[in-house]
């Protein structure tokens, strides 16, 4: 099991892609709401990353990756079909337990889209009416419409600058679907914490129960370092083994969004100390180019 | 032994002792009595043969000390380095009774890395047998069972969650006590023996150990995933940026190697002041890891007394000369904001030791009125772990109250076929337990499976039958 091969790439703008690997074990056992910890190489970190999709009959699993930093920049850049991650390990977390909701709204904000998408498929095959609310920034920045129109009763597309769908954030939607149906059980809302923030915020003078997957800085992901440790309600909790689902109307999002920024600096050092090699790199070779035609 | 200057090491992960020079092995193994009663040996989790592996080293045949130690223990190149012998073999010594006790340790170690230097293996004729046994976690307990396993001639995996084997030996042990080379050489041995090896895997999720016994043709298995969930303070600012457990800083520093940052990519930003709360052996790592990832000053927090400090003798010395300051009867109760989210300093106030507890060690009790803060901009939590809650949540094994798994003396546990020992069994202990319970684990499953050992007698004292026991008639399986 040492050889995760890429056998899918996708790009879906020139920041969010994505990427299929085979893994048949994992692919069986994967359930929503779990999550994966890749390494790129040997001297790379340990990445969290939700499973966006998996197919148990061709034996992978599919990751949708934003390239925000040095890892998920240098993947963008060098995870091509037929290449190899060095670590991958997972699925992690509990599963999204089975819901008796009803009537479910499956909210994703931006790269959050990608893992709503099981968790609303299986909403969807257990028989409950499930109403979608993906929002992006722009409408090149949209996929998988398609992918959620096969499996919601209504989708409802959001957009920051109005070039698609309903001009306004997730919320805009929520409130909308709200408005319209009034004996919704129980919405998920996946992206960034503070869209995770402002969907519970919307949700809680109605008391509809929110459930959000929380996407702390992680190291092993197996329980064993509290790195990824949150507060929900008084108590604190591992996201990686006592999540990373939990109750939107408990979690301590400013605490989260502090955490998250706890290595900014190093964040900031790896990604120029990176550049730098790549262009140096680009720089040697167009030397070794000029050289060789001459 | 010769050992690197303080001032020198605490500013590189090199090794601090640095190992025996065959001479002074020598000079050593002259000192043992070779006393009769071998006080050493009980004292050895193990049961290691003491005195004879010394004997063979002063007769100069250290070949033949290493077969000696291989009998018992399979790791002694990690043994020697990190068990507590002053308390262990070394405490129980007859020459120590009135001089230094003889350095049981540091001959175990000599021998060891003589054996890595030259390559020695044991690597026994194995009768194959048709049994097939997965082990649950890479670390010490899981490799002293796949070994035993191994030499009975069972098909053995090892599956570890993490992308390198080891365990708590790769990413809790720092470098400069236990380098990964001598690990990785140890695991190679095993590999040696036939052991399989599969990273990267998370038993539990991945699959669970039911569907090891009944979809992955596994005939027993053995639990060995160790309890790190890190206990927390439950102060106020716990969560603060600059608040970590010890597990997270040395996991980014000893298994993703944080030092090296940015050409390695996990970081481990140290500042300038760090504050330890604890006196384990993992805090002195932890202590002595930051000196060595550039920390101006590194304190030590606890809230007993040097005395009842539980870590190993030699690293507390050690963590002294290196200039660690120690705050000795002293307890946190914040941690202070700068106003951004991150560690300013801490509050704490000063103990002093009251009545006895249920562990009989004397309890801390708060000094009233002598609280006081001081400024630090780390700080790194030792204090004890609990049970990993994954082998609970996914399969249908007995826990007992604390969350740890529930064992016979035999180490079975509720699940037939399925064995656990270590530290996910005990609760947090030492390396050379967790290796003693995964060889009693083996022992079980060996008789569990219906393995005979050659070199055991199974006597039962009763009667035979043309001259063979009455008990073995039914045993068809008898290894060579």
């Amino acid at each position: 099991m040492s050889n995760f091969e890429i056998v899918k790439r996708e790009d879906f703008s020139d920041v969010t892609f994505l990427l299929e690997i085979r893994h048949p074990l994992m692919a069986k056992a994967a359930k929503p709401g779990q999550f994966v910890i890749v390494m790129l190489n040997e001297n790379g970190e340990r990445v969290p990353l939700t499973i966006a999709d998996f197919d148990r009959s061709k034996g992978t699993v599919t990751l949708v990756i934003q390239a925000v930093g040095k890892t998920t920049k240098q993947m963008q850049q060098e995870c091509k079909v037929g290449t190899s991650l060095y670590g991958l390990v997972g699925p992690m977390g509990i599963p999204t337990p089975e819901s008796h909701a009803k009537k479910v709204v499956c909210v994703g904000g931006g790269l959050g889209v990608a893992p709503v998408y099981p968790q609303a498929r299986a909403l969807k095959e257990s028989g409950a009416y499930v109403i979608g609310v993906i929002g992006f920034r722009t409408k090149d920045l949209v996929f998988w419409e398609d992918k959620f129109r096969a499996i919601c009763d209504e989708l409802i597309i959001c957009s920051d600058d109005g070039s698609v769908g309903l001009h306004g954030r997730v919320t805009a939607g929520i409130e909308q679907a709200i408005k319209k149906h009034t004996d919704i059980d129980e919405v998920i809302a996946i992206g960034p914490p503070i869209m995770m923030k402002s969907c519970a915020e919307t949700t809680r003078p109605y008391k509809i129960k929110t459930m959000v997957s929380l996407n702390p800085i992680m190291v092993d992901g197996t329980g064993m370092c509290g790195g990824c440790r949150v507060k929900i309600g008084d108590q604190v909790k591992f996201a990686c083994v006592d999540g990373p689902d939990f109750d939107g109307h408990l979690v301590d999002f400013d605490d989260l969004m502090t955490r998250l920024r706890r290595y900014t600096k190093e964040e900031r050092m790896a990604l120029d100390h990176w550049e730098k090699g790549c262009r140096m790199q680009k720089s040697i070779d167009k030397a070794v180019d000029a050289a060789q035609t001459k | 032994m010769r050992e690197q200057d303080p001032a020198v090491r605490a500013r590189n992960f090199d090794e601090v002792a640095c190992g025996y020079h065959p001479d002074d092995a020598m000079r050593e193994s002259e000192r043992c009595l070779f006393c009769p009663d071998q006080p050493c040996v009980s004292g050895c989790p193990v049961g290691i043969n003491i005195p004879g592996f010394i004997r063979k080293i002063n007769e100069k045949d250290l070949r033949g000390a290493y077969d000696i130690l291989t009998e018992t223990s399979l790791l002694p190149a990690i043994c020697g380095r990190v068990c507590p012998q002053e308390n262990q073999c070394e405490g129980q010594c007859t020459v120590g009774q009135t001089l230094e006790p003889v350095a049981i340790g540091r001959l175990e170690r000599f021998v060891g890395d003589t054996a890595i230097r030259e390559g020695w293996a044991n690597i026994p004729y194995i009768e194959p047998t048709p049994f097939k046994v997965g082990i649950v976690g890479s670390g010490p307990a899981g490799m002293a069972c796949a070994a035993d396993m191994a030499k009975a001639g069972c098909d053995v995996t090892v599956y570890e969650a993490f992308h390198q084997a080891g365990g708590v030996l790769k990413y809790g042990i720092p470098d400069f006590r236990l380098p990964n080379a001598v690990i990785d050489a140890e695991i190679n041995n095993l590999k040696k023996l036939g052991v399989k090896f599969e990273c990267n895997t998370l038993v539990g999720r991945l699959f669970t150990l039911e569907q090891m016994i009944t979809e992955m043709g596994y005939d027993a298995v053995f639990v060995g995933v160790g309890a790190g969930y890190p206990t927390m303070l439950g102060i106020p600012g716990d969560s603060l940026n600059g608040v970590l457990s010890a597990n997270e800083l040395l996991t980014r520093c000893n298994l993703m190697r944080a030092k090296e940052f940015p050409s390695f990519d996990t970081p481990q930003p140290i500042g300038k002041r760090v504050a330890v709360v604890g006196a384990g052996n993992t805090a002195m790592d932890a202590m002595r890891v930051s000196l060595r990832l550039g920390a101006e000053k590194v304190y030590c927090i606890y809230r007993r007394s040097h005395k009842e400090a539980p870590a190993r003798a030699e690293e507390i010395h050690h963590a002294e000369e290196e200039g660690v300051e120690f705050h000795w009867l002293t307890h946190p109760v914040a941690i202070l904001d700068d106003g951004h989210g991150n560690v300013m300093g801490m509050r704490c106030v000063r103990m002093e030791l009251g009545e006895p507890d249920a562990s009989g060690r004397r309890r801390p009790v708060p000094v009233p009125g002598s609280e006081f803060d001081f400024e630090c901009d780390l700080i790194v939590y030792a204090i004890g772990t609990n049970a990993n809650p994954i082998m609970g949540q996914t399969s249908g094994l007995r826990l007992n109250k604390w969350g740890y798994i529930d064992t016979d003396e035999n180490l079975a546990t509720s699940l037939a076929g399925v064995f656990a020992g270590g530290d996910i069994v005990t609760g947090a202990a030492t390396v050379i337990e967790a290796m003693g319970a995964g060889r009693r684990a083996a022992a079980s499953m060996k008789a569990y499976l219906g393995i005979r050992d050659s070199n055991r007698p199974y006597r039962t004292g009763g009667d035979t039958l043309f001259g063979i026991d009455t008990s073995e008639r039914n045993f068809a399986r008898i290894r060579a």
